[in-house]
């Protein structure tokens, strides 16, 4: 573990400890894990509106004639299908399919013929995506890189009361649609404003100046949003089964493995297509399923998952869940078992705990 | 504040373990539980896994499981004996453990099988001062 001398601190850091945040290290930077309890926060996203920190996560733009060419070829998914003014959800991958990253790209207005992008990356992965994103760059004329991780902070307005909390705060730009951003001020911050997040709740995700963050924060949190933490952000996340970068996905897992076959334009060719397109055709050994826990438990990553007593997997990311109170993760399991119903038994720490293969998402939002 | 915190205390009387443990003993029966510090770290417990009446708890080794919505962390003995009672209420409501400590999240009751192990054991002022070297 690094000491606390060698971590980040976002410009909400003062924030935080004032809010008597729980700090801790994540991926080189020193974040609220939690402010009154994982449980609370979780609550308050899926029934009011939280607001989370998240300025560690990595920001590449890639500008140029050529811009759109390059993200065809380097991500999974086709950037060409979004208009302007659009958000997509793309994996970056290696030669051999292996995933390098899970990431959001926006779609700029073009100007003056030139094509620009604004790529979020998870922060553990920030530097090696841009020394990728660098590498390949090489040799492509008419597409340039640059990490502008430094530029933003970033904040993740989300929950049912998100949009109406966030709408008066809106000066000369209208509330975007889901997919899609806005270029304009908020809270008297010069702000873009995207329809996106990571928690399954409608909201938006704020990319705006590190100076500006505080009094947007306070802002928001005086509108009504309570600070949430990493903790209910992990939560959030797994109840809608949306991956992790570093538990869920990995070099030594694909796309197609990992059930995100729907974010790979199979159709174009870039990075790691070959090895994904004969997956998708000839499916792959082990897939990534959700599940949920018949009884009492809690899975962590790690724990072996087996059926009628014999090892089919290994969880990836587990917790006990705020909304369903009971344990819920996901795993890699065989192929022949990841059906949905399958009976499973999760061995946590040697106890065999019964579960069950579920449907995505594990948790159904009010109204869906 | 949260609705389930409660002030710092190290109550006197109770006899305190490093590993964030406390043991109140009566007449060579000792109910075992964690310290204000070891619930306000944790966060709030959603399981505790408590052993079997009639096991064996060895000091300085682990006796049961408690989790938070984010890990898990073993409990550990401060002393070694025969679990006679587990505190079944913590067993089924486990956030009891945040909100008293010292009183109704109590976890067992072990019949001591050497009292003098209690000699290694910490006295509140003792512990207080341990935990303020930690900081």
């Amino acid at each position: 573990m690094p000491s606390a001398a060698d971590l980040k601190r976002t410009p909400l850091y003062d924030a935080h400890v004032r809010a008597r945040a729980r700090m801790v290290p994540f991926a080189g930077w020193e974040m609220p894990v939690q402010y009154e309890g994982v449980r609370q926060e979780h609550v308050a996203v899926r029934t009011k509106a939280g607001i989370f920190d998240v300025s560690h996560m990595g920001e590449i733009e890639t500008r140029g004639p050529r811009a759109t060419e390059f993200l065809r070829h380097l991500l999974t998914n086709d950037i060409e299908k979004v208009p302007p003014g659009g958000a997509q959800y793309a994996l970056l991958c290696q030669e051999d399919g292996g995933v390098l990253d899970d990431l959001f790209t926006y779609r700029f207005p073009e100007a003056g013929g030139e094509q620009r992008y604004l790529t979020v990356v998870n922060a553990s992965n920030a530097d090696s995506d841009f020394a990728w994103f660098e590498k390949q760059a090489e040799g492509w004329d008419g597409a340039e890189v640059t990490d502008r991780s430094p530029d933003y902070a970033m904040l993740a307005l989300q929950g049912p009361e998100a949009i109406s909390l966030i709408d008066p705060l809106l000066e000369d730009i209208d509330l975007p649609d889901r997919f899609r951003f806005a270029e304009g001020t908020v809270a008297g911050a010069h702000a873009l404003v995207c329809r996106t997040g990571y928690t399954g709740e409608d909201g938006v995700e704020l990319l705006l100046s590190p100076a500006d963050a505080e009094s947007v924060w306070n802002a928001l949190t005086e509108a009504g949003a309570s600070p949430a933490g990493l903790g209910a952000r992990d939560t959030l996340r797994l109840e809608v089964c949306y991956p992790l970068y570093g538990n869920d996905l990995s070099t030594d897992r694909t796309p197609i493995e990992a059930g995100l076959k729907w974010a790979c334009a199979l159709d174009k060719d870039f990075v790691g297509a070959e090895t994904l397109r004969e997956q998708a055709e000839q499916g792959t050994s082990e897939k990534l399923v959700p599940f949920l826990f018949t009884g009492t438990g809690i899975p962590r990553a790690g724990n072996t998952i087996l059926s009628g007593g014999e090892p089919i997997g290994t969880t990836t990311s587990g917790t006990l869940s705020p909304c369903l109170e009971v344990g819920i993760g996901m795993g890699y399991v065989q192929a022949d078992r990841s059906e949905r119903g399958t009976e499973i038994e999760v061995d946590v720490r040697g106890k065999h705990r019964a579960a069950q293969v579920a449907a995505k998402p594990l948790y159904q939002k009010k109204g869906d | 504040m949260a609705e389930t915190a409660v002030p710092e205390s190290y109550p006197e009387g109770l006899l305190y373990h490093k590993e964030h443990d406390w043991a109140r003993i009566e007449d060579g029966e000792a109910t075992f539980g964690i310290t204000w510090y070891a619930q306000d770290s944790l966060g709030e417990v959603v399981q505790f896994d408590p052993p079997d009446v009639g096991s064996t708890v060895s000091a300085n080794k682990s006796y049961a499981e408690i989790e938070s919505i984010k890990a898990v962390s073993d409990v550990i003995a401060p002393l070694s004996g025969e679990v006679t009672e587990i505190n079944e209420a913590v067993s089924e409501t486990p956030e009891l453990i945040n909100e008293d400590p010292y009183g109704a999240g109590w976890m067992i009751k072990v019949k001591l099988y050497d009292p003098a192990e209690t000699e290694s054991l910490l006295s509140a002022a003792a512990y207080k001062e341990f935990l303020q070297q930690q900081e």
